[in-house]
């Protein structure tokens, strides 16, 4: 069997899509624990983002994090356009529909809902983009900031993020983003291990938990920030 | 339980033939008992429209007692109905009350095309079936049953697999008109058991391919299609599945 074969197929189309999700999930765990850095202020008042602000300077400092950063988009830019290409095929399945739904029976509504989930996360991955990788990674934008700790030199990404989230329509997008991933992770997480052939029912039980605490403690995380910083709890 | 009858309104698909547009007509049905099944109250309609000098509707059935795969209608947003694990058939009218309105409609999915009102082309399925659905083995005496020692727990969900029916209702709940629920089953049956070993690989290759090839959409696995399965065929199957294909897609040369 041919890899293109093996990977067009309708099962190998939702291979993609599940090792592109458990990629990005790992990438979810990364991020998420470089921002929850920011929280450093709020048990040590002289952090000021120092912590966080090194950590994100790590994250852009060697050659080896540039070069899995094109890797980490090529997998997000796979999993959106795969998702893209098999919800339209999917739709096409059925060109006469029916005239009464039905609905919610026998499944949640987030597990029908994952392209429109996924696209609100689209929607948000690129007011996100915008506001921080972009001036820090690419046009390395004035408004950043630099700030000197022991000698070194960088980005000042916490004192932008503050500025950021001072914004009140600015953190309701942050939220919503937050939302759609909670609900898009809590089908897509499971789903991609019974994608990739994990049948056992033990081991999708303790998968299914696992998911549904990920699905919630990252979000989450993801969501105080902006809250946090809004609220003051997080000040510069 | 007591007995009762109840008038309805009907409202069924009617189309002609497979190039017909097709539309909703509204039927008024009086005193059907409580007793009866679904299909004998269709039968109670169609009698009267034969008299009228009208064409009955047209729907699927057979065995009538759950087991062919045969019924297959859409009713009121559910395949099979409003009963859990059950088939059209069997579904029984102290499902309803007096008044009530019951929209019926044929599967949807492109790759089971109406041929006349309720009734859609489901042969896409024995395709699926004859691409790799079977075990070939030689002519001869029948081995003994006992012959080939099997787990019982392998025997066990070889035969909760196996009582797929192929009825279609998986692919009509499902929002991708995707088949795995159905093709899962008959992969899974053959797989957990001995006598599928030797096809195992080019079983699985050829059937996904064929399902393709039929048009059917992929799985998201939202979980629809055991909802509606009568038969309770889980989702699990559709894992093994998957597996089944990795490793085969892997490791066959072909």
């Amino acid at each position: 069997m041919k890899w293109s074969e093996f990977f067009t197929s309708s099962v190998g189309k939702k291979l993609v899509m599940a090792f592109t999700g458990l990629f990005l999930i790992t990438f979810l765990i990364v991020h998420v624990g470089i921002n929850a850095c920011i929280f450093a202020d709020m048990v040590d008042d002289s952090d000021n983002g120092e912590m966080f602000n090194k950590a994100a300077h790590f994250m852009g400092a060697s050659y080896v994090i540039r070069l899995m950063e094109i890797g980490l988009f090529i997998g997000i830019l796979a999993h959106i356009v795969q998702g893209f290409m098999l919800e339209a095929q999917n739709r096409s399945r059925r060109k006469k529909g029916y005239a009464v739904s039905m609905g919610s029976q026998g499944s949640a509504w987030y597990k029908k809902s994952m392209g429109l989930l996924g696209t609100l996360i689209l929607l948000f991955l690129i007011v996100h983009i915008s506001h921080f990788w972009v001036p820090s990674r690419i046009t390395y934008e004035t408004t950043l900031n630099e700030v000197s700790y022991n000698g070194r030199e960088m980005h000042n990404v916490f004192s932008k993020m503050v500025d950021v989230f001072q914004n009140p329509v600015v953190v309701l997008i942050y939220l919503l983003g937050c939302f759609s991933l909670a609900w898009h992770l809590l089908h897509g997480f499971q789903s991609s291990f019974r994608t990739v052939g994990v049948h056992n029912k033990k081991w999708l039980a303790l998968i299914n938990s696992v998911g549904v605490g990920f699905s919630i403690i990252v979000p989450l995380i993801f969501a105080l920030m902006p809250l946090s910083i809004y609220f003051g709890w997080v000040t510069k | 339980m007591e007995h009762y009858t109840m008038n309805l309104t009907l409202k069924v698909w009617r189309q002609k033939s497979s190039g017909d547009n097709g539309r909703f007509e509204t039927y008024q049905v009086s005193d059907i008992s409580s007793e009866m099944s679904f299909l004998e109250m269709f039968d109670v309609l169609n009698e009267r429209l034969i008299k009228e000098g009208k064409d009955p509707i047209a729907f699927d059935h057979d065995c009538r007692e759950g087991i062919c795969g045969a019924c297959s209608m859409y009713i009121n947003g559910r395949p099979h109905g409003p009963w859990h694990a059950n088939t059209t058939c069997q579904l029984h009218m102290r499902a309803y009350k007096n008044g009530d309105t019951i929209v019926v409609e044929p599967w949807r999915a492109n790759s089971f095309p109406v041929l006349k009102d309720l009734v859609v082309d489901r042969t896409a399925f024995d395709r699926i079936i004859q691409a790799g659905g079977y075990i070939s083995v030689n002519t001869g005496n029948p081995v003994d049953a006992n012959a080939i020692p099997i787990e019982k727990d392998k025997a066990d969900a070889a035969f909760a697999a196996a009582a797929c029916i192929g009825c279609g209702a998986c692919v009509a709940a499902c929002k991708n008109s995707s088949a795995m629920l159905f093709l899962s089953a008959k992969v899974s049956h053959l797989a957990l058991l001995p006598q599928g070993e030797p096809e195992r690989k080019s079983r699985v290759l050829k059937m996904v391919e064929t399902m393709d090839k039929e048009g059917f959409g992929s799985c998201t696995f939202t979980e629809a299609c055991e909802a509606v399965c009568p038969k309770e065929i889980s989702v699990t199957n559709i894992s093994r599945l998957n597996k089944e294909y990795i490793v085969a897609g892997m490791t066959e040369e072909k």
